[in-house]
């Protein structure tokens, strides 16, 4: 099939559950449409690829208009946890994967997964902290040549 | 809308599905498959069946369900089915093309 966008490069820089997984539908829908996908994980999205992180990802309810809990409520103790407990639920009756399963599937069907560099050196991580499947740790100019070619889009979230 | 496929009068969507699984035959799965630049094997065939079964049996189909399905693995569907798996092995086995985003 001839479609325009040929590639698609995400470039994940936030570890709240609802960014998380906005760039895993989009990069698994690229590759079910015959689209190249890869996820850039820069900053906190980090936490996404991290081992003893990934599985504890929550969503934010500070800051954040259409979750419709008062801004004083959301900063209460255990507001997240809930919150992110009620998410999950609705994900799974719709057979959304967790995390860690997702990101396997990911990596099957073809999707790159790359940490950037700059942000494992400043959060002093190591490559064992960082999951199985990662295909590598780019700089920000490794990640730009990957882009370099027609038909490919960006997209930071 | 009508197709003529391997010597058929099909009812077809837009996109090309069948909307009356009855009306599919493996000539017709054989036909579809070489237009998508596919040359069906056993394995195909194992896969087709198990999709009809799941369309039949009413669940929606996903990549997580044929991560579970255990006739086959994610990397060797996107190998059998290339460019767009889900999709592609549906329209040769006759059933709705998924609505799932997964």
């Amino acid at each position: 099939m001839s479609t325009k966008v040929r590639k698609m490069l995400f470039i994940l820089s936030k570890a709240t559950i609802e960014n998380a997984y906005a760039a895993f539908i989009m990069a698994n829908g690229a590759r079910m449409e015959g689209i190249e996908s890869e996820i850039f994980f820069t900053f906190f999205g980090l936490e996404v690829i991290q081992k003893k992180k990934l599985a504890h990802l929550h969503v934010a309810t500070v800051g954040n208009p259409a979750m419709h809990i008062p801004t004083m409520l959301g900063g209460l103790p255990g507001m997240e946890a809930m919150a992110t407990k009620m998410m999950k639920k609705e994900m799974e009756k719709l057979d959304m994967p967790p995390i860690g399963e997702f990101l396997e599937i990911l990596s099957d069907s073809g999707c790159k997964l790359w940490g950037c560099k700059l942000a494992v050196d400043m959060f002093h991580l190591e490559r064992e902290d960082l999951i199985d499947e990662l295909d590598g740790i780019l700089t920000i100019g490794d990640f730009y040549n990957r882009a370099d070619e027609e038909g490919c889009q960006l997209l930071f979230i | 809308m009508d197709l003529n496929i391997a010597g058929s009068r099909l009812d077809v969507t837009e996109d090309g599905y069948l909307t009356d699984l009855s009306q599919w035959n493996k000539e017709i799965a054989k036909e579809i498959a070489k237009e998508n630049n596919i040359e069906l094997t056993d394995k195909h065939w194992e896969v087709l069946n198990w999709i009809q079964e799941q369309v039949k049996s009413d669940v929606a189909l996903s990549i997580r369900g044929i991560k579970k399905s255990g006739i086959i693995d994610i990397k060797e569907f996107y190998n059998l089915f290339p460019g767009g798996p889900l999709k592609i092995s549906t329209k040769i086995a006759g059933v709705p093309k998924p609505k799932s985003c997964i």
